[in-house]
């Protein structure tokens, strides 16, 4: 078995002692941006980026994707104690997690939902080991038609499975690639877009749009919610970890599952939280006993937090093999590999395999070391949450804007935040998705890319496309995710 | 626009959807500008901008359209934002605003200091001594993360040469 053997070889990578540390900081990190509102995996890892550039490659991820799992542990606490959801991919859990804290059982809904995540990761983890190598071995052989049919079918699934209105996910996405066309063409050199003004030459970097997106925009909504801070009590006893642990193997099928509907999503890229609401709404249909739900029944809690982190990690399976990143924290991190000069695709599991083995050890190492820490130290994440908003809002902000600044060093960068930032709360409240807008963004000149390398490559025609069975397939199935709002509009006119 | 009580959302999604407009046509006349055609080897740069331009167009006056549509039978009830809300969120977006124009004059570390103080005395009703000290923390916390660990030179204004760092 060679994913053994690299994978123990990556281990011995992890495991020295500063990435052991990386490790920990990323956690503390994570849980941290997790539990505050207006920092999340996202826009906190874009944050950090640039602090990361000094740092080798592999300790810089491994602390980068730390603060992700951190993020996504983190979101539970505050959704449980709180009620409100620190991060989108929790407002699932808010659903039976507060009910549950409101009965006085809040440190059994935390260990459920800790050690949930958990279980997601680790199967999410065992599926990146041993498929990931078998994808990228498959994307050798694809040449600019099939990268283009695999980042086709990228977005033509966000238009079929978005939740939002088909038409705004659309919208979205076009502004996306519309922003990342500005600047210099990379095929022919001419200039797009740029207006006669110099600062649009570099065009518009993604990173500054997260942070103002997901970081100023959250502050903005959560400001106009006026946060009222009532919340539970949160410390876990040894007792309460051990007896809710005796139970949770009753609940192995909701978990299974979970498991694979967060898989499922995180490689196709629908993301953490689109996984978590179709699991608790799946968990809900199949249960017997539906009418709990959502008053503290211990499967909402654990179909909802398996599928968030199952999602979350195997989002990084299509980036570190395809260089397709499958959310948006996961087009951060790839971001960062383009900035430590690793090229994302195939290739890297042949050129990179300390890197590439190093992380995935990571993933193992880094979701057990974070079981341990969210467990251990909740009560004073639950202190933080007491800060009350008038401090920590404008605290908020300004990391934003350091972070913002820190990626070009440049200060016009500062306002563009605040725009994004604007444009986020507008969006988030008429209902246009932000994630296709960040990964146009990024993927759009790689798509741009490949598509008119294959029309140089076929003189201009389309058929090349089709031509192999391998990009028809890919072109097909992305089609098809494209017709799929049509197809329900049809049928909800047939019926009349 | 405003009924009094909340704002609308109809009116909301018309603006948004007019901002759509206006971006697409800068999009479809600059492409139309480098060139939209299909040259013999492939399309010209902007061949793609010109389809996401007219998309965006289309998704844009979809939305019109529909919200015009709707327009009646909403008859200004559904909810953008209630008017206390959304002025609570003006109280978080201007200061913000002020910050960033106030890094410009007085670099970030004293900016954060005023924005900070400032964002408690007048929000959160603390004293000044707590919010001064609070601000101050939290910016000698960024310089020596950003300056003195990191070695990030970040924007510093007028101090710069007022302190010769």
């Amino acid at each position: 078995m060679d994913e053994i053997n690299n994978l123990f070889q990556g281990f011995a990578v992890a495991l020295t002692l500063p990435n052991i540390g990386f490790m920990f900081i990323g956690i503390f990190l994570g849980v941290l941006i997790g539990v505050l509102p207006g920092l999340g995996g996202a826009n906190g890892v874009a944050i950090l980026l640039p602090l990361t550039f000094g740092m080798s490659p592999t300790s810089a991820i491994i602390m980068l994707s730390c603060i992700y799992w951190g993020a996504l542990f983190g979101g539970a606490i505050t959704s449980i104690l709180f009620n409100i959801p620190g991060e989108p991919w929790s407002v699932a859990t808010t659903f039976d997690g507060y009910p549950m804290a409101q009965k006085g059982k809040a440190a059994k809904a935390l260990t459920a939902a800790f050690t949930s995540s958990f279980v997601g990761a680790f199967v999410a983890v065992l599926m990146v080991t041993f498929l990931a190598p078998v994808v990228a071995k498959f994307a050798l052989n694809f040449g600019p038609p099939e990268f283009f049919a695999v980042q086709l079918l990228t977005f033509a699934s966000f238009i079929g499975m978005s939740k939002e209105p088909p038409v705004k996910t659309l919208m979205a996405m076009m502004l996306g690639f519309a922003l990342a066309a500005v600047g210099l063409d990379s095929v022919t050199g001419t200039l797009r877009m740029t207006y006669g003004q110099e600062s649009l030459l570099k065009g518009f970097d993604f990173l500054i749009a997260v942070i103002g997106l997901f970081g100023i925009g959250e502050i903005l909504l959560t400001m106009e919610e006026g946060l009222a801070f009532k919340g539970h009590k949160g410390r876990i006893s040894l007792k309460d970890v051990l007896d809710t642990w005796k139970e949770l193997p009753k609940h192995w099928a909701t978990s299974l599952r979970a498991c694979l509907i967060g898989c499922w999503m995180g490689v196709t890229p629908g993301g953490a939280t689109p996984a978590s609401f179709m699991s608790y709404g799946t968990a809900k249909r199949i249960s017997k006993h539906p009418e709990e739900f959502g008053k503290g029944a211990i499967e909402g809690v654990i179909a909802p937090e398996t599928a968030a982190h199952a999602a979350g990690t195997s989002a990084l399976l299509p980036m570190l093999t395809l260089g397709i990143p499958g959310s948006p924290t996961a087009a951060v991190l790839l971001g960062g590999l383009l900035i430590w000069g690793l090229q994302p695709g195939p290739l890297l599991f042949t050129e990179q395999k300390d890197f590439v083995w190093g992380l995935i050890a990571s993933m193992y190492l880094g979701n057990i070391v974070g079981l341990i820490v969210v467990l251990t130290t909740v009560p004073w994440w639950a202190a933080i949450l007491r800060i009350p908003f008038s401090i920590i809002a404008p605290v908020i902000v300004v990391i934003c804007a350091v972070g913002a600044y820190t990626v070009h060093n440049s200060l016009q960068d500062v306002v563009l935040m605040l725009v994004f930032g604007l444009m986020g709360y507008a969006f988030k409240k008429l209902k246009y998705p932000m994630a296709p807008l960040v990964l146009a963004l990024v993927l759009g000149d790689m798509a741009e890319t490949s598509f008119r390398q294959s029309m140089l490559i076929s003189k201009g025609s389309l058929d090349i496309f089709v031509s192999t069975p391998l990009a028809g397939t890919i072109t097909c199935l992305a089609l098809m995710m494209l017709l799929w709002p049509a197809l329900g509009f049809l049928k909800k006119l047939s019926r009349g | 626009m405003k009924t009094g009580e909340h704002l609308q959302m109809r009116w909301m999604e018309l603006l948004v959807a007019a901002c759509f407009v206006g971006v697409s046509l800068l999009v479809i006349t600059d492409s139309l500008r480098v060139g939209n055609a299909w040259g013999s080897d492939g399309p010209e740069p902007g061949y793609f901008p010109f389809f996401i331009g007219c998309l965006l167009l289309g998704g844009a006056s979809w939305v019109i359209v529909q919200t015009l549509l709707a327009w009646k039978q909403d008859d200004g009830k559904e909810v953008f934002a209630e008017k206390h809300e959304f002025n609570l969120m003006l109280l978080m977006l201007l200061p913000t605003a002020a910050f960033t124009a106030a890094i410009f004059v007085l670099g970030i570390y004293v900016a954060s200091v005023v924005f900070i103080a400032a964002f408690m005395v007048w929000q959160g009703k603390y004293s000044y001594f707590k919010s001064i000290a609070v601000g101050s923390g939290i910016s000698a916390a960024l310089f020596v993360l950003f300056e003195v660990w990191f070695m990030l030179p970040l924007p510093k204004g007028f101090i710069h040469t007022w302190l010769g760092y």
